[in-house]
């Protein structure tokens, strides 16, 4: 009885702690960046007043648009292209009963588990081997690469929960393979296909690994932007240009969490 | 000609499948009246549901055809045939309101868009559904999804509805409202039922026929009648309503009745029914509620019993009795509980001869 009490007093007390410490560690950092972006000084450790200054000269450099306007570029076509195979190969899968159909899934999403450093190189390797020009090109193949799996995952879960009688009601009903398709399976699964996309606009918006190896002068994006500007000293405005992205990712998986919840919620209560 | 020969609609003939984890159907054959109800009545397993996939066409079998109206189906895709299912999960399209939901069927077909509403509105007429065309299935009871499952299955005027336990998640005061609409709806409209449940009672109470499936094969098709008062096998007996058997020989046996023996005691059966020769094994089934345990012994039964418990069953009191020879019975019969013998009293066992269905020899037991 005793000791139980003990236990539970130990669990009252480590809770908190645990959350605290999982907090500042995740948390503080990216928290002090958002703070000295507002940084009147250059100083990233010495708090000098609150300034927006950085913003405004952010969104007067010639060079950061071009790199926006890359990132935004790369990332919307490699999630279009990504939800299409994803798409396709999570149905195709979970419909045809096709032999070592397990095996050509672990193959899909391999992508998220392999070190980004090996995929970098191994593109870049066969690139310049059958003289593939580094730029715009070589970056959506490879971000549609690792993108994939997160439509691919997503719309499979979704196919997995859904009641297969769904579209057999429909053939029974009287429409050919192709006509549930399009009535049935792909406006059930949208929402899902649309909360792996952004995902996957999330992936490639912040990815610098994979493309610092296929990059070419011309195609800078706004990820390696920060990291080469951190390499020659950051500044309060590349603290100013994480904050934007940060925001931007944050609000992206947040709609993708939001999206996905209330279209599971909907098709469960249905059953 | 006889004219009062009643057309075949659908006839299934010789079907066999497998899954690769041994028969699932085996060789099995079915003829099935125009505007008749029929059920397929079995245990999870015994291969109903896999019997109604292939006459939809979700399921091809190995071997056999089907064939409707005479015409081979064996090969057609579901969307070629003129059969609708009512599913176990209603699988109604929780993207599409009720309304649109009914109106698929006719929609996928072409049919143009005012000959689509007037039918809509008719169906849901049918099932008492008007005043939901608007709303989406989530927003719908679990009977009220069943009704808008049944009238989306029947606005395409298909010659054949398939039924996979419709009733299944409903709750029994549900069910049984269910049932009686059901089966008025089938009278009303005229159309062939086929029927899938596990459920005996609804079963006997819906039915034109009865085929009682085990194993992947029919145990016995018939009238809920003839399976309930003759049972081909002990399976159709033990599945269908409460019984005792009793196997014993039978000891001598004229056209009419015989009288058969065995641990338990002697006790006599009507035998127009069955064929059944002296010095032969059979199995006697006898229902509860024709069973009668009395204080005396009776004319032509000689099976005493030692009373383990009375219990009031609502308007009647059923006994609960040993044998001699260790079997287990129940008897009816008695109707207030003072009436009803004490534990450990000594009673025989008895019942009308007539209402006893002989199994059959040995070889028929299983």
């Amino acid at each position: 009885m005793a000791k139980r009490r003990k236990k539970r007093d130990l669990g009252r007390i480590a809770s908190p702690v645990y959350l605290t410490l999982v907090l500042i560690v995740l948390y503080l950092p990216i928290l002090m960046v958002v703070i000295y972006s507002f940084n009147s000084g250059r100083s990233i450790s010495a708090w000098q007043g609150f300034t927006t200054n950085w913003y405004t000269r952010l969104f007067n450099n010639a060079l950061m648009g071009d790199a926006l306007r890359n990132s935004l570029v790369l990332a919307f076509l490699s999630a279009g292209f990504a939800g299409v195979i994803g798409t396709l190969g999570a149905i195709g899968l979970a419909h045809g009963h096709l032999r070592g159909g397990g095996f050509i899934e672990s193959l899909a999403t391999l992508p998220m588990m392999i070190p980004e450093l090996v995929l970098g190189m191994a593109y870049l390797a066969v690139f310049t081997a059958v003289g593939f020009k580094l730029g715009m090109g070589a970056l959506v193949l490879t971000h549609t690469t690792f993108c994939v799996p997160y439509v691919f995952i997503n719309v499979k879960s979704r196919l997995i929960g859904m009641d297969p009688a769904i579209e057999e009601a429909a053939r029974d009903l009287g429409a050919s393979p192709m006509r549930v398709l399009r009535d049935i399976t792909i406006p059930l699964i949208l929402p899902a296909v649309v909360s792996g996309m952004m995902l996957a606009v999330a992936m490639s918006l912040d990815d610098v690994v994979i493309s610092f190896f296929v990059t070419s002068a011309e195609t800078t994006t706004l990820p390696l932007k920060i990291y080469t500007g951190l390499r020659s000293g950051g500044t309060p405005e590349i603290n100013a240009l994480s904050t934007l992205m940060l925001a931007a990712i944050f609000v992206i998986v947040g709609l993708s969490q939001l999206l996905r919840a209330r279209s599971d919620r909907k098709l469960y209560a249905s059953r | 000609m006889d004219e009062a020969m009643a057309e075949v609609l659908l006839s299934l003939r010789h079907i066999s499948k497998n899954f690769g984890e041994g028969d699932v159907l085996q060789d099995v054959s079915l003829d099935v009246e125009r505007g008749e109800f029929v059920t397929l009545l079995g245990a999870s397993g015994c291969g109903k549901t896999t019997t109604l996939r292939i006459i939809s066409g979700l399921e091809t079998p190995d071997a056999g055809e089907v064939i409707l109206n005479g015409q081979d189906m064996t090969d057609l895709p579901p969307e070629s045939r003129p059969v609708n299912t009512v599913f176990q999960s209603y699988a109604l399209f929780p993207h599409m309101n009720v309304e649109k939901n009914v109106a698929y069927g006719l929609r996928v077909r072409g049919m143009d868009k005012r000959a689509q509403a007037a039918r809509v509105r008719e169906m849901l007429e049918l099932v008492q559904m008007s005043e939901y065309a608007g709303r989406m299935p989530a927003q719908l009871s679990g009977g009220q999804r069943q009704r808008i499952a049944i009238a989306r299955a029947l606005a395409p005027q298909p010659q054949l509805l398939l039924l996979d336990e419709p009733l299944g998640a409903l709750d029994l005061q549900l069910r049984r409202q269910m049932q009686i609409e059901l089966k008025r709806l089938q009278k009303k409209l005229g159309i062939t039922f086929i029927y899938i449940t596990h459920d005996q009672e609804e079963a006997i109470n819906m039915s034109d026929r009865i085929a009682v499936m085990r194993g992947g094969r029919f145990e016995q098709l018939g009238t809920p009648e003839e399976i309930y008062d003759h049972p081909a096998t002990r399976y159709v007996a033990q599945f269908i309503g409460r019984s005792t058997i009793f196997t014993g020989t039978v000891r001598s046996a004229n056209g009419y009745s015989a009288v058969i023996e065995n641990e338990n005691g002697r006790f006599t059966v009507d035998s127009a029914h069955a064929e059944i020769r002296e010095g032969e094994i059979c199995d006697v089934c006898v229902r509860t509620e024709r069973m009668r345990a009395s204080r005396t012994p009776v004319e032509g039964f000689d099976l005493p019993a030692t009373v383990r418990e009375a219990r009031y069953a609502g308007g009647h009191v059923l006994t609960y009795v040993t044998t001699r020879g260790g079997v287990e019975a129940v008897a009816e019969g008695v109707e207030r509980m003072c009436d009803a013998p004490a534990a450990g009293d000594t009673v025989y066992l008895h019942w009308n001869p007539a209402q006893a269905a002989v199994i059959g020899g040995a070889s028929h037991g299983a």
